[in-house]
């Protein structure tokens, strides 16, 4: 990065561990170097255009349910639809500019995203989309709500797969890393297969894993297991090898084992590492065991109800199912964002 | 699916070609064999009860011989994959649905159309986001977000609504792959329009550039090693897409047909001749990229 950029952003980028946070953090430090706001009208400001956006929202959506099927014949509409869009670019570039204190920051892409939510339910509501082809949001609450006897077994049984799978898929991978570090010969042998593992398509094994592990979660624990394996014992190679010649040559002079090297300086060192590597495969995990259940799985399982509620055209179940794992998949992660967050505080990234 | 999280491009240490090529050789030949003899262990039971019911006594060479040679084994023995897969190259014209080439044509035209869409749209969205403060701010955390949610989860859906809609087979499945691989291209791409450094951005100012010189002179080229790191990471996933892709239409070509066909019927090795593909189309997709980027390199003359 550059001179001028905060050192926060420059050891991130150096350290390399971790894309998701350079790419929040790497927001352009000049962007807001010319604005200067007098904050209290500013938010005034803000708050009024927000109201003034949040009136007409609700007033169009009133518009859309109570005129139903009708509603794409009225001119009125589309004025209004217009003067939101404006409405919403307006409060979206005052909102973009307020980034402190730090809770602010979730209102710009808040609103957007209401803003899409909000343009999906009057398109489709308004303009009378086919139910089969998209449905509106509100029935995909309501079918989240009224068929959340069916979902929720279905979660519990793929969410045992995914963590079944993960742990064992993570674990493998640490402890070959481990091995490999210990083993120079099959370092150097292993990781450029690894490498080579990172395109290939491995889910494709699903369907022989469904045949050896039989139709039940074991199967899915399994594939999520094998994808699981290769980012793990990849990031925790490279984490391993991160550490400063100056710090191991600081172990050595305290006459530091190879061991105590490794659970002193290396593996701390090498956590942000290891932790990349499990949010890569906390998406990693849910994705493939939702497309082993594709193959077969007893009669639940959300990759089972995705397909099964295709066939039948029943296409709320399925959106539901697809915010269920989208949930289940954000809240999964930001648990391990929190736990890294937590143990590797001293990383550049997170310092003040 | 593979990495998400963008390494940067760097270039490692090399070694010496004879100690690069020997573990690996060693590695691989330890895999092999401990092939062969899980597909004896794995083969026993069913091959020691026809054995058995064959009535004659066998030795274990019976055993060992018939279980590498099994018409349905569980895990059929390297041999007998790589057989498979080079008859149904040999034996089969190319366009008959017994050659493995035919779905790989298939597969690959969908993940080429689908890597081509995402690199689109990934490249102007990050466009944007560098450029609009707006969606800096309000659209990037959503890209972000996305990331963690499976999106594969979406496949069916997204073959059934656009089959609805009329349109062919191969679009719905490079919608999938679209949807996949441009997530690493905007990362990859808004830290690439990043990267020139505040001297070099001074200086542009300085020859008073506006602002699409400065992103054509001095933004995109600075972007480009970063754009070949996330599109070797898109077009793995490109390919994974469009493999998911044919799983819930029950389509009759292409890979993912091919390994669904496969467990329907139990055909044990086809699923694994068909795996051998995928995985060689994927290495070859990504080693092509690979290639584009050191050609670009030494057009750029960043390379000695």
């Amino acid at each position: 990065m550059t001179a001028a950029a905060s050192p926060k952003e420059s050891a991130t980028v150096s350290a390399n561990a971790n894309a998701t946070a350079n790419a929040t953090a790497n927001a352009n430090p000049t962007a807001n170097a010319g604005v200067s706001v007098r904050p209290t009208r500013f938010k005034l400001g803000a708050v009024a255009l927000f109201a003034a956006v949040m009136a007409l929202s609700a007033w169009i959506l009133l518009q859309v349910h109570g005129s139903g099927p009708r509603a794409q014949d009225m001119p009125i509409l589309w004025l209004a639809l217009a003067g939101w869009a404006v409405l919403v670019a307006l409060t979206l570039n005052r909102l973009a500019l307020l980034q402190q204190p730090k809770p602010l920051r979730l209102l710009a892409p808040g609103l957007l995203g209401s803003a899409l939510l909000f343009i999906w339910e009057v398109g489709v509501v308004g303009w009378d989309v086919p139910r089969v082809l998209l449905p509106a949001p509100h029935a995909v609450a309501q079918a989240l709500v009224t068929r959340w006897d069916v979902l929720w077994p279905d979660f519990k049984q793929t969410a045992i797969a995914v963590l079944a799978g993960y742990a064992i898929g993570c674990g493998a991978g640490l402890a070959a890393a481990l091995l490999c570090d210990r083993v120079d010969f099959l370092k150097r042998g292993l990781l450029p297969l690894a490498g080579l593992a990172g395109a290939v398509p491995i889910v494709g094994i699903a369907p022989i894993m469904v045949m050896w592990f039989g139709f039940d979660w074991h199967s899915k624990a399994a594939v999520a297991a094998v994808v699981t394996f290769f980012p793990m014992l990849v990031n925790t190679l490279a984490g391993l090898a991160a550490t400063d010649a100056m710090h191991r040559d600081l172990m050595r002079t305290y006459a530091a084992s190879h061991n105590a090297t490794l659970a002193k300086l290396r593996l701390p060192g090498a956590l942000p590492f290891i932790f990349n590597a499990l949010k890569i495969n906390s998406t990693l995990a849910l994705i493939s065991a939702i497309v082993a259940e594709f193959f077969g799985s007893p009669i639940y399982g959300l990759g089972f109800r995705i397909s099964a509620e295709v066939a039948r055209m029943n296409v709320d179940v399925v959106w539901a199912a697809i915010a269920m794992s989208a949930l289940a998949g954000s809240l999964f992660y930001g648990l391990i964002a929190l736990m890294e967050r937590g143990l590797t505080f001293w990383h550049p990234s997170y310092r003040q | 699916m593979t990495e998400v999280a963008l390494p940067a491009p760097t270039r490692q240490p090399v070694a010496p070609a004879s100690g690069r090529w020997l573990p690996v050789l060693v590695v691989v030949i330890c895999i092999l064999l401990l092939w062969y003899a899980g597909a004896v262990g794995l083969n026993a039971p069913q091959v020691t009860e026809r054995l058995n019911n064959l009535g004659s006594p066998w030795g274990w060479q019976d055993l060992v011989s018939a279980a590498w040679a099994m018409e349905r084994p569980v895990l059929p023995a390297p041999h007998q994959v790589a057989l498979d897969f080079y008859s149904s190259l040999v034996d089969n014209d190319i366009d008959s649905p017994r050659n493995l080439l035919f779905h790989a044509g298939v597969t690959l035209s969908a993940t080429l159309l689908g890597f081509g869409l995402g690199l689109l749209l990934g490249v102007l969205l990050a466009v944007g986001v560098v450029h609009s403060r707006v969606l800096d701010r309000g659209l990037l955390p959503w890209i972000i977000a996305s990331q963690t949610i499976p999106i594969l989860a979406i496949a069916p859906m997204a073959v059934v609504v656009l089959g609805s809609l009329g349109y062919p087979p191969l679009v719905s499945k490079a919608v999938i792959s679209m949807y996949l691989c441009f997530f690493p291209i905007v990362i990859g791409m808004v830290k690439g329009l990043r990267s020139p450094e505040v001297l070099q951005m001074d200086l542009m100012r300085t020859y008073s550039a506006s602002r699409p010189q400065l992103l054509w002179l001095l933004r995109l080229p600075a972007a480009v090693p970063f754009l070949f790191a996330s599109a070797k990471v898109a077009i793995a996933t490109s390919l994974v897409g469009a493999i998911v892709g044919e799983l819930p239409t029950g389509a009759q070509a292409g890979l993912g047909a091919r390994l669904l066909q496969g467990s329907y019927f139990g055909q044990t090795v086809q699923i694994w001749s068909a795996l051998v593909m995928a995985s060689l189309l994927g290495v070859a997709l990504v080693g092509l990229v690979s290639l584009a980027e050191r050609a670009t390199a030494r057009l750029m003359g960043t390379q000695p």
